[in-house]
């Protein structure tokens, strides 16, 4: 339901003016960012807080690749985000068509257990999934940033909504026309799901490709720190390179916004899944 | 085999690799925490002592567990109510019929983009007393201890005000045409139409964002070591900062006892959160 424009243009023009200096307050810390990253350090000291950027420097952003070896770390995180997302799709499209089109002993049980991991978030396991990593010899790698995020509950419980939402009847025509659960899970379920997957994988990239607790945890050598990572040991340096650490955050930033330009009807749909009704 | 028995072995088959994963990285890890918390070591990890159920007691109740929870509880207050407050603001006001209102729409979700550490640095040289545009708002200053917490606060509520307006405005835009036009017939105005009516209806979204909030509080942990370090004088360390400092041979104990405190919070707050999406779940179909 939204809000019918209002027929006087002064009041038009009040909402523009209410939605513009609400734009402004949004983005301010993205603009600072911006002019800060631009600037050097040193202007900032002498201008005080200038609100345009002085001694435009457009190499800040080559220097934080090179000064904070940030391809090296966006590499990383785009080996482990792609890793995360591709097995999370596989692992959570077959459990969801198990729980939505076969019968078994100890499904429900096993339902329940899927969605109590939702209760125990990495922040709670830390302590033990470190140790576990430590024995099996997997810290400072991809197999450890990766492994405990391969599954997902939420992704299960949403694509198993979407598969229940199959009409019985076109399971029973594909089973008289000889298909398998395989092939009806390729051929007919997968396709009519689509949209519910895409969102699922726009979803579960955003979150992968900023994840900042368990990276910090699982790695100890800087060559192996993933993107976010490495905005903490640039931030952490001196106030001289203070520019230098902004521009890496706004380079961090840049594949997500991507989402949100490019993909933003199936970033919505994902992340107001089981948020609002209908 | 039967169909039957087809059935149920694919089905297990299909189940495997999911079940391998949360054995392996949540339900062992949780056994191990448990048995963690029940064993003191020594400094070098060689050598484990049972101290049994008598560990958990006094941690729960020993001033570090507290002081995380005390600071943990604040940080929820300082961000869910406020972030709340403007993501409904946000949402409300993009909520209408005008040209180029998406340009407006995907601002306002901007913020999304931002993760834990893009959202920390940003602050940081925001409230950075000397370069920061901020640097001379005593209110937010990271340099004091009464003050810190809000700063950090601050960049979280900016941080999660995308995701917050996106649900919101999906639920404003969720409520039925004819709800909006009964309620001007009927000769409500927008304030009270507002009070009266849209936010009710949507109060399911906003409980359940409630509950994610609260949930992205409970385990703040980058905002924190990248905006304070947990300073100063440990004003700002959550619990999840104390958890995550707790990994060394001697500390781990008390750690593990603290993981098994957030996992007692995070449990009750949860039920609400899978209560939520079963009630949802029952609307939908």
């Amino acid at each position: 339901m939204a809000a019918d424009a209002p027929r006087s243009p002064w009041r038009r023009a009040g909402w523009y003016g209410v939605l513009t200096a609400m734009s402004v307050v949004v983005l301010f810390p993205i603009y600072t960012t911006l002019v800060r990253a631009l600037s050097t350090p040193a202007s900032y000291f002498r201008e005080g807080q200038p609100l345009r950027p002085v001694d435009v420097q457009w190499d800040v952003f080559s220097r934080a690749f090179s000064e904070g070896d940030l391809g090296r770390k966006a590499v990383t995180s785009a080996v482990v985000t792609v890793l995360i997302v591709g097995t999370q799709l596989a692992t959570s499209v077959i459990a969801a068509y198990a729980f939505a089109f076969l019968e078994f002993p100890g499904r429900r049980i096993l339902f329940s257990a899927f969605m109590a991991t939702l209760m125990l978030p990495i922040e709670v396991t830390l302590i033990a999934n470190v140790q576990t990593m430590r024995v099996l010899g997997w810290l400072n790698s991809y197999q450890g940033l990766a492994a405990p995020f391969l599954a997902t509950a939420f992704g299960t419980f949403l694509l198993r909504q979407g598969f229940l939402g199959i009409p019985p009847d076109l399971r029973d025509a594909a089973t008289l026309d000889g298909f398998g659960h395989l092939s009806f899970m390729r051929r007919v379920a997968l396709p009519l799901t689509r949209p519910i997957v895409a969102s699922f994988a726009v979803v579960s990239f955003l979150a992968a490709w900023n994840q900042y607790t368990w990276p910090r945890a699982v790695v100890t050598e800087s060559r192996w720190e993933t993107i976010q990572i490495g905005l903490r040991s640039l931030s952490a340096a001196t106030v001289d390179q203070g520019n230098v650490a902004l521009a890496a955050a706004l380079i961090a930033a840049v594949p997500v916004l991507a989402l949100l330009v490019f993909l933003q009807r199936h970033l919505i749909r994902g992340l107001t899944a089981g948020a609002v009704k209908g | 085999m039967s169909r039957r028995a087809k059935d149920a072995v694919l089905g297990w088959c299909l189940l495997v690799p999911s079940a391998a994963v949360f054995a392996a990285f949540v339900f062992y890890p949780l056994y191990r925490l448990v048995d963690l918390g029940l064993h003191q070591r020594n400094r070098f990890g060689t050598a484990e002592r049972y101290v049994g159920p008598s560990q958990y007691v006094d941690v729960l109740t020993g001033e570090e567990f507290r002081s995380g929870l005390w600071v943990t509880v604040r940080f929820v207050l300082l961000t869910v109510p406020i972030g709340l407050a403007l993501g409904i603001l946000l949402a409300v006001a993009a909520d209408r019929r005008l040209r180029g209102i998406k340009v407006f729409q995907t601002i306002f979700s901007s913020t999304v983009a931002s993760s834990v550490a893009v959202a920390s640095v940003i602050f940081l040289v925001l409230v950075n007393p000397q370069i920061g545009f901020f640097g001379d708002v005593r209110f937010l200053s990271l340099a004091h201890t009464d003050s810190a917490l809000r700063g950090i606060a601050l960049s979280a509520v900016w941080a999660n005000l995308g995701l917050t307006f996106i649900i919101v405005l999906a639920a404003l835009q969720a409520v039925p045409e004819e709800i909006d036009e009964a309620a001007v017939l009927d000769g409500y105005g927008p304030v009270r139409k507002l009070f009266r009516i849209t936010l009710p209806l949507i109060s399911p979204t906003l409980l359940f964002l409630v509950v994610v909030l609260v949930i992205f509080g409970f385990q703040a942990f980058g905002q924190v070591e990248i905006l304070t370090g947990g300073g100063p004088a440990g004003a700002t360390e959550t619990l999840v900062y104390k958890i995550f400092n707790s990994q060394q041979p001697l500390d781990q104990g008390e750690g593990a006892v603290m993981a098994v405190g957030l996992f007692g919070l995070t449990f009750v707050v949860s039920l609400l959160q899978i209560a939520l999406l079963e009630r949802r779940v029952h609307y939908g179909r």
